[in-house]
């Protein structure tokens, strides 16, 4: 899908590459580790509704990587700055696996901004006992095969020849996934006894075949974490709702949001 | 020329039916039995005091974590069992992982209370830890380099600077640096640095600040030569000339009365060691961030995709990895590749994989009394000359 063409955003001189289109409340989206697949068609569909703003990471994409980015939280502050500078608010926030988990990050440091929370098979939580897939103990074809539900499309992302700038990219959203969750692995203990904080409507929405986060046991602690928050498991998905389940993703996403518009 | 046994202490008594794919990080530990290892720990402190008894100059251990490759996650230990039933040999701790740390200073105190234990014959080594230790740690992979410098310089200064001080670095912040015991050695222990050919590292250790030897291990004879040259060369570039007592060649190595007993005795072992204890899929040796985007896709392409076949002694043989035969055939290869690749110092792999004690004593008396005296005359000189470009 072609989606609307890429725009340059420097903030504190580290420029982000942003996808945006539509019109109305924004709706930030925050991708996971892997990186931003472009404009995928869920953007597409939310474009109809939303502002839609779709940065990649710094480190990620065709973002700048800067010297200053160890942790995940250094996201966090990077977005309030970034947020702060387009001047946005009443924000839509939809965070996908580690985008999930900085989202939460975002939301427990003041949720002014924020409108909704919508966490998708999110990073962030560790439930003890209840142990995670490792992405970095899989080779680049098992991780393909693992993500999707659908077994012809892993076979297809398992065997797909990327060009030579696609897969430096790639190579660079690993890269960059790592530093900031190796350890603590895709997590930060303190944000758990945080979460409390956030008041406004959360949804949190996951794949029962989750390979990484396992349902319910992760997204259960996320629901019991965020009074109030709807929980929503989609049959036959693993790690990707947005991809896998698109119309019960965008019916979790306006069901939230349209409870809420101010 | 100095000569060094190196013990890998691979946990020889397992059973290599289990091992598939992979000997490493999460190989399940129920394949290692206490008493096999305590059989095993004894036999292999044997063979190093042996060496030691034999003539050799120093005897190796170094650190791998979680694999049935190597029995000594914490060489030190060892390096203390060695320390009071070795006379001569230097003790080289080839090295410890500065990075898998969270308090660097703990090495700099292991190794200066081994400095002083042993009157000063402590040989320091310094390495980062492959990129399986990263798993097995949950270390950063991504901060290995940083951490390895960091953790480097507060070790010389806690070995060279007069404490108390504090330490400022981005890993590692201390209030109180006074290292008790200092080092015996002034103004501390002889710093070796092992590697597998990384420019970065190259460029780091031949800095004329440090001049540290740099150990070439386990490599085909061809990048061997090809580094070794190049951190010659570096050197030249630094404005000083490289001597052979900072070059050094790790490699395992048999030696028997004839080439024919030699390959019939090691080949079956030297097998085991490169196709079953070694093996492990490229994202445990490879995590994202241990080395550079570049020097990552290099890698990928030209090791891991050599190494997917399995490596027959012949293969191993010819290209070098493997020094195998009588002693006119080793000693003769051996005095070849010196005048190419300038070494001083040559650490020498005698036990292998599943090479038995009777077999590894014999290897360790075949190359001490017929191949050492034929080459302990060269890399005595006081430069390494480094060939026109």
């Amino acid at each position: 899908m072609a989606g609307p063409a890429p725009i340059k955003i420097n903030v504190n001189g580290c420029e982000v590459e942003v996808l945006r289109q539509g019109a109305g409340t924004p709706l930030l989206f925050l991708h996971g580790a892997g990186g931003l697949k472009g404009w995928a068609p869920f953007l597409e569909e939310l474009s109809t509704k939303f502002d839609v703003i779709a940065p990649s990471h710094p480190g990620f994409g065709r973002s700048d990587t800067p010297e200053w980015l160890d942790h995940l939280s250094d996201l966090a502050f990077f977005y309030c700055d970034f947020l702060e500078q387009l001047g946005l608010s009443n924000i839509h926030l939809i965070g996908h696996s580690m985008g999930g988990w900085l989202s939460a990050e975002l939301a427990v440091m003041g949720t002014g901004r924020f409108q909704t929370l919508t966490v998708v098979s999110a990073a962030g939580l560790r439930v003890v006992g209840v142990p995670m897939g490792d992405i970095f103990m899989w080779s680049a074809e098992e991780r393909a095969r693992k993500m999707v539900f659908d077994k012809d499309e892993g076979e297809r992302r398992a065997n797909e020849k990327l060009s030579p700038e696609d897969a430096d990219i790639a190579l660079k959203n690993t890269f960059t996934s790592s530093k900031l969750c190796w350890s603590p692995r895709f997590h930060n203990p303190a944000l758990e006894k945080r979460l409390h904080r956030i008041k406004i409507p959360t949804m949190i929405m996951w794949g029962e075949h989750d390979p990484v986060f396992p349902a319910p046991e992760y997204p259960n602690a996320w629901h019991t974490a965020i009074e109030g928050s709807e929980l929503r498991l989609f049959p036959d998905c693993a790690h990707s709702p947005q991809n896998e389940r698109l119309d019960d993703f965008l019916a979790g996403v306006y069901s939230i949001t349209e409870g809420s518009e101010r | 020329m100095k000569f060094f046994f190196f013990h890998l202490m691979p946990y020889s008594a397992v059973d290599l039916d289990a091992i598939t794919d992979n000997t490493w990080i999460v190989f399940p530990n129920k394949h290692y039995d206490p008493k096999e290892g305590h059989k095993l720990y004894n036999r292999y402190l044997d063979e190093l005091e042996y060496a030691d008894q034999l003539g050799f100059d120093g005897v190796c251990v170094n650190e791998h974590h979680q694999t049935a490759y190597g029995m000594m996650p914490q060489p030190s230990v060892l390096a203390g069992a060695l320390s009071r039933r070795t006379e001569n040999a230097k003790i080289c701790v080839l090295g410890r992982a500065l990075p898998l740390t969270s308090n660097p200073l703990t090495i700099a105190e292991e190794y200066a209370m081994i400095d002083n234990i042993t009157g000063g014959r402590l040989i320091a080594g310094f390495v980062r830890g492959i990129g399986c230790e990263y798993h097995a740690m949950m270390v950063n992979p991504g901060e290995s380099l940083s951490r390895f410098h960091e953790a480097h310089d507060l070790i010389i200064e806690a070995w060279t600077k007069e404490g108390p001080f504090p330490f400022d670095g981005k890993h590692y912040r201390l209030q109180y640096v006074n290292t008790w015991p200092r080092p015996y050695q002034e103004p501390h222990p002889p710093v070796w640095i092992p590697s597998q050919g990384s420019a970065e590292t190259m460029l780091w250790a031949s800095h004329p600040d440090r001049k540290y030897t740099y150990l070439l291990t386990f490599s085909p004879t061809d990048s061997v030569t090809k580094h070794l040259n190049t951190y010659a060369e570096q050197c030249e570039k630094y404005g000083y000339q490289c001597t052979p007592s900072q070059l050094g060649w790790a490699f395992p190595c048999y030696v028997a009365e004839t080439d024919e007993i030699a390959r019939k005795e090691a080949g079956q072992h030297i097998e085991n060691f490169f196709n079953k204890f070694l093996i492990s899929p490229m994202q445990y040796k490879l995590p994202p961030g241990y080395s550079s985007m570049n020097s990552y896709k290099i890698v990928v392409e030209s090791k891991y995709k050599a190494r997917a076949s399995y490596l027959s002694l012949e293969s191993l043989i010819s290209n070098g990895m493997f020094l195998c035969g009588s002693p006119e055939t080793v000693a003769s290869q051996l005095e070849e590749h010196q005048s190419k690749m300038g070494f001083g110092n040559l650490v020498t792999m005698l036990q292998f994989g599943t090479l038995p004690h009777e077999l590894t004593k014999k290897n360790l008396e075949f190359f001490s009394k017929e191949v050492m005296p034929k080459l302990r005359h060269l890399g005595n000189q006081s430069g390494v000359a480094v060939a026109a470009e």
